[in-house]
Order: C-alpha cells, then sequence, then structure tokens
C-alpha cells in the first residue's frame, strides 16, 4: 500500500520548512511554493516526511495511507 | 541548611525559566516572521523553539516543587495549584500559577495540534503574549531581595528582547498580503 | 432549435407544454439509463458524462441530496447560457426538477450570475408559473460577478457561507457539497438537453450530430463575423460551419479562440474543418470547453490579445494559492512586456518555465486554464512572439474593440 503526500493548497503559505526537511521528495518554485514529487513515499525516507508533516506551521501537509489519492 | 538550598533553588530555578521562556518567545516571534540565513535554515528556529519550551518546563517543576517542599516559605500545594490562595504575597504568586497553566495549555495543544486542529492551536498559542508578562509581572512582585544589579540586569535583557522582537513583527509588512483579494475585480477587457 | 428560440422573450409555460407535452414520468433509475445511453457530455466546460454524474449523486444521496443548476457563466466571452435561460428557462427548471427525481434531492438551486438580469427575471417569471411544490424546493441564489465563481466547489462554497472561491477536493460535491449532502452541480444547457433527453429518449440525441459527433449543443461564435451571437449546432459541424452559421467571416481571420478563456488558440487554416465536439477537439489537443468560438482578425496582434486574456485571468485568480497567485502574475508580466515590446532578456523561456510551475498547483484549475491558454497562444502566434522579443510586431495592430457581452 504505501504512503503518499497530500497538500492543502489553500493552507499553505509557502514557509518552505517542508523543503528544508525532506528535500528528496520536495522542492520550492521561484515563490517558494512546494514542488512535490509525486507518487508513494519511499520507506527509505517516511520517517523524515512525518517531520516534515509535523512541522509546517499551518498543517498543509499530511500522509495519506491510501495508494489512490495522488500529490498534487 | 537544606532550607536555605531549596530556597536558592527556587530562586535559581525561576531566573533560568525567566531566561528560557523569553528565548522561547523571541524565537517564536523570529519563526513568524520566517527569518532565516544560508546557515540558520527555518527548522532549526522551530526546533530551537520546541525544545527550550520543553526545556523551561523542567526547570519550572524544579522552581515549583522545590518552593512548595520548602518548610520556611509554608506554601504547600494548594498555592500551587489554585491561583490567588497563598498567603504569601497572595497576589504575585497567584500570577505565577496563572502563567503556569496559560503555558501548560499552549504546550499541550502544540504537542498534540493534530488532535486540535490548527484554529484551536493559533487561538491558544496567542496567549503567549498574556503569559508571558505575566511570568515576568509574577517574577519581579515575588522578588524578595533587595535588587540586584545582576538581578534587574537580567530582568530589563528579557523585557527588552521581547519589546525588540515584538516590535520587529508590529512593523512588518502582513507575510499573508497576497491572499487578499483587490478592491475592484476588473472587467475583462476588450482585446479583439 | 432546440435550446434557442428566433423571437425575443422566454417561453411561458404554456407555450413550452404545448411545444414539447408534459414532463416524463420516468422514474429515477430509467432516466439514468437513458442520459447514459445517450452520451451526453456536460456542457460547462469539463465535458464530463452527464448520466455519470447523476448516477454517482445518486448512489450517495439517500433521499437527501441538492440539486445546483449553474448558470453563473462567469467565462467572459460566452453568452449560451443566459440567452438558454432567458429564452427557454422552463426546459432548464425541466432539467433541474428531473435530475433532483433521479438523484433523490428536495433542494434545487438555480445559481445564476447576478450580471445577467435577463436570465435572472425569465427564471423568476418561469418559476412564479409553476404549481407550489416546486416553488417550495427551488430557489434562485444570485452568483457573484468573478470568473472562478461558476467553478463547481466555488458555488457550493458560496451556497454555504456566501464566499464564491473553490474549497480544496476532495471531497467534491458530489459526496458533499451543499449543507454536507451529496450534490449535483450541472450546468443549465446539460441540463436543458437531459430534459430533451427525457422526453424524447436517447436514440432522439444519439441520431443527431455530424461523423462520429453525437447530439446538439450551443455554441458562442464572436469576433470577426459578421453575426455574432449564440448558435444551435448538431456537434461534429466544423468550424468553417460555424463561422457560416455566424454570417460568414468579416475579413481575413488567421486565429481562433477555442473554449474561451479556460480554451486555447488554434490557427484557423489548420483548423477549418475541425469537427466541433469534445472528443474530436480533444484528440487535436484542443478543447470545446464551454462552445466558445472567437474568430480572431489577422489585422490583431495575437501576442496583444494573449497579454490581455493573462492578464485578466491573472486578475481572476481567487488569491488562495500562492502558485496560482504569483504565478500568474508573472506570467501576465511577462507576456505585458512581450506585447509592449519591451521583453527581458529570457522572458520567453521563463514564460514557459512558468507555465509548468503553476500547472496542477493550485486548488482549483484556474492556473492550469491559464497556463494552456499560454502554451497555445506560444505555438499558434510562434513567429509573432519572437518577433516581439526583437522588438518588433509582425501585425499592424488594430483594436477593432467589438463588444462581445
Amino acid at each position: 500500500m504505501g504512503e503518499v503526500l497530500e497538500i492543502d493548497r489553500i493552507r499553505c503559505d509557502g514557509h518552505g520548512l517542508c523543503a528544508e526537511l525532506l528535500p528528496e521528495l520536495i522542492s520550492l518554485d521561484d515563490w517558494g511554493y512546494p514542488i512535490i514529487k509525486p507518487g508513494k513515499v519511499p520507506p527509505s525516507v517516511v520517517e523524515h516526511a512525518r517531520r516534515a508533516v509535523d512541522a509546517c506551521p499551518v498543517l498543509a501537509l499530511r500522509l495519506a495511507r491510501t495508494a489512490a489519492a495522488v500529490a498534487r | 541548611m537544606s532550607d536555605t538550598i531549596l530556597w536558592y533553588a527556587t530562586r535559581g530555578a525561576g531566573v533560568v525559566s525567566l531566561i528560557l521562556l523569553t528565548g522561547v518567545v523571541v524565537l517564536g516571534i523570529v519563526s513568524a516572521m520566517r527569518w532565516q540565513t544560508a546557515a540558520w535554515p527555518r527548522f532549526l528556529t522551530t526546533g530551537l523553539h520546541r525544545n527550550l519550551a520543553l526545556a523551561t518546563l523542567v526547570f519550572l517543576a524544579i522552581h515549583i516543587v522545590t518552593a512548595v517542599v520548602d518548610p520556611f516559605t509554608a506554601l504547600g500545594w494548594q498555592a500551587a495549584i489554585i491561583p490567588f490562595s497563598s498567603s504569601y504575597r497572595r497576589l504575585w504568586l497567584g500570577l505565577g500559577v496563572v502563567a503556569i497553566y496559560l503555558l501548560l495549555a499552549i504546550v499541550v495543544t502544540s504537542l498534540l495540534r493534530p488532535y486540535f486542529g490548527q484554529s484551536a492551536w493559533r487561538a491558544v498559542h496567542w496567549l503567549t503574549y498574556v503569559m508571558w508578562p505575566v511570568a515576568v509581572i509574577h517574577g519581579i512582585g515575588t522578588g524578595t531581595d533587595p535588587r540586584f544589579a545582576w538581578m534587574l540586569a537580567i530582568e530589563a535583557g528579557c523585557i527588552g528582547s521581547v519589546v525588540a522582537a515584538v516590535a520587529w513583527r508590529a512593523t512588518a509588512a502582513p507575510h499573508a498580503a497576497w491572499r487578499r483579494l483587490p478592491a475592484a475585480s476588473p472587467q475583462a477587457q476588450k482585446w479583439s | 432549435m432546440e435550446l434557442i428560440a428566433r423571437a425575443a422573450g422566454a417561453e411561458s409555460l404554456a407555450a413550452h407544454l404545448q411545444r414539447l407535452g408534459p414532463m416524463p414520468a420516468l422514474p429515477s433509475g430509467a432516466l439514468i439509463a437513458e442520459l447514459e445511453a445517450s452520451g451526453l457530455l456536460g456542457r460547462g466546460g469539463a465535458g464530463f458524462p452527464v448520466g455519470r454524474k447523476w448516477r454517482a449523486v445518486a448512489e450517495r444521496a439517500a433521499g437527501g441530496a441538492v440539486v445546483l443548476a449553474n448558470g453563473a457563466e462567469g467565462e467572459p466571452l460566452s453568452l449560451k447560457d443566459r440567452s438558454l435561460m432567458a429564452a427557454r428557462p422552463h426546459l432548464v427548471i425541466d432539467g433541474a426538477l428531473l435530475a433532483a427525481r433521479a438523484v433523490g434531492a428536495n433542494d434545487i438551486i438555480f445559481y445564476v450570475g447576478g450580471e445577467h438580469a435577463t436570465a435572472q427575471a425569465a427564471l423568476r417569471q418561469a418559476l412564479a408559473e409553476r404549481p407550489g411544490d416546486v416553488r417550495r424546493r427551488t430557489r434562485i441564489v444570485t452568483a457573484p460577478a468573478g470568473y472562478v465563481s461558476g467553478e463547481e466547489s466555488a458555488a457550493v462554497h458560496y451556497v454555504n457561507a456566501g464566499d464564491a472561491r473553490p474549497t480544496t477536493t476532495p471531497p467534491r460535491p458530489f459526496e458533499r457539497g451543499v449543507g454536507g449532502r451529496p450534490t449535483l452541480v450541472q450546468n443549465v444547457e446539460s441540463l436543458a438537453l437531459a430534459a430533451l433527453i427525457a422526453r424524447r429518449g436517447h436514440a432522439w440525441y444519439q441520431g443527431l450530430g455530424h461523423g462520429r459527433a453525437r447530439g446538439i449543443g450551443l455554441l458562442t461564435v464572436s469576433g470577426a463575423v459578421n453575426r455574432a451571437g449564440v448558435h444551435e449546432i448538431e456537434l461534429g459541424a466544423t468550424l468553417s460551419d460555424a463561422a457560416a452559421a455566424a454570417g460568414g467571416l468579416r475579413g481575413d481571420v488567421r486565429a481562433v479562440l477555442l473554449g474561451g478563456y479556460f480554451g486555447g488558440w488554434a490557427d484557423l487554416h489548420e483548423q477549418w474543418g475541425l469537427p466541433l465536439d469534445a472528443p474530436s477537439m480533444r484528440a487535436r489537443g484542443l478543447a470545446l470547453g464551454c462552445g466558445v468560438v472567437h474568430f480572431l482578425a489577422s489585422g490583431t496582434c495575437g501576442v496583444e490579445a494573449t497579454a490581455q486574456l493573462m492578464t485578466y485571468l491573472a486578475s481572476q485568480s481567487a488569491r488562495q494559492c500562492g502558485p496560482c497567485v504569483f504565478g500568474l502574475s508573472a506570467i501576465a508580466g511577462a507576456a505585458q512586456r512581450l506585447a509592449a515590446q519591451s521583453a527581458q532578456p529570457g522572458d520567453l523561456d521563463r514564460i514557459v518555465r512558468w507555465s509548468r510551475q503553476v500547472t496542477g498547483r493550485g486548488a482549483c484549475h484556474h492556473p492550469d486554464g491559464a497556463a494552456a491558454l499560454m502554451q497555445s497562444a506560444l505555438q499558434v502566434f510562434a513567429d509573432d512572439f519572437v518577433g516581439h522579443q526583437h522588438r518588433r510586431c509582425l501585425t499592424i495592430s488594430q483594436p477593432a474593440r467589438v463588444a462581445v457581452a
């Protein structure tokens, strides 16, 4: 099954902590907003992904267990 | 002999708590201001903010326990749990109890933020601007010694840094300004 | 003509019933089956199969669903929805009532753009002609002006909270919408067509259309034509047929905007024989969208036109998502610099990069549509853009300022 990173684009305020803590999957665009690599989170970085979700100042990120969810 | 040690422990832990708490508040503002450099990423600010807050709780625990068990102060646990119930310096001590409850609310909602939700967390977190002044006033009001220069210096330093940080935040442009809709919605241009 | 009329004024209930007969008493399952068999596609812009949408809501409804007839028509170049509501309001109401029966809804909302005064008045008058039980279940909600207020989650958000801005999905309205209940958000033209299919059967609808396309639909033809306005066609009619229906082209035309601001540019000579139906157009990388066909006169500069389009689209962002607000503003800024022949070096490359960056990174599809429009302009007006980058306009710009709405 695996886990997928989902983002609430309206909540996201471009703080950028997620990109600091999970550079493997998240980079920032020209204006500081996250670009998330689509697909399942590799098991090797799942713990870092959890930290990134926890660190978001506005709780815009979440880890979803369903494989049907797609990160935008 | 042991009485004196307890008394010094109470005051010492209290001063350390004040310094740590001041650091927590300033770091919280630094985080909200999104300050960062190449060498100091944002997660460092938020991580320190969190860890110093938890360290503060440890020193506050020492501060409270030593104060209560000290036979010299005859405070008892009630004074530490029910605000304004002590016979000794009722008002100033009571403020300390209030500050502790506010701090606990802030810490608990932060540790369990996903369960409380973002709006509840934010609302409680803003209580920091009540909690910190109340803690400072408690410290000043319960001080029994003549004012030592170093104690005054510490207090001035703490108050000064928070005032400076608040002024920095208050005069900055709001970060969410881009969300505001412009005054009038323009009509589609006639272009062909 | 089924959906629009030559005569002015709204069709009364008596005339509507005389022309079409009584509304059929099809049970919910049979009605949905008819729509699925007809292959009717939604007319709001997305082109989603109507029967499948009704089924999805019906499956979740348990009797408490809501129908939202979407007549917001925020697309500046589109006139079909307001014309339809103004001319045949009872057909739209029939469609909404049938939808309500099909999905199990007792609450019907007509979400009509505030600027469409004639359409609103016609609907109001038409509802007043209906019996009490229909009046009790229906209401008209005035949609605020603005491009995104017709987006389905924005419509639901407005009804729920007075805020016509899109919301994060999931959940989509068909799962949780007005009042938290499964909501069918359907374009008014789709509802009108459903009302016709309910009376005449799916075979009637399938019997219409050219080539491989099935059915009929409304187009708003505008720009360099002699008789701009709303025209009803059999789907699969070509772009040249649409021009002919609009009285023929006025002068030399080289490009056409298909699907509106949410669509894209196409080269007229390449697409003169293009069948106008959603699947055929999608196969060619184009979109029928809400049926806008706007012909750009050769004397009008495509770069300037696109810059104005992008500026408008950037201004219409709901301002909820960073990539949309900053990305569209940046693209529009660069497009304006190019139009004014004062582009910075690298502006064209920046536009391409930014268009890729904003796509799929907003809560709704507004940035995607704007980026797609920009990409199509870069393709169709490639030479013009390069010319402008080198401070030369290949077209002598003649702003004809023909009012469309």
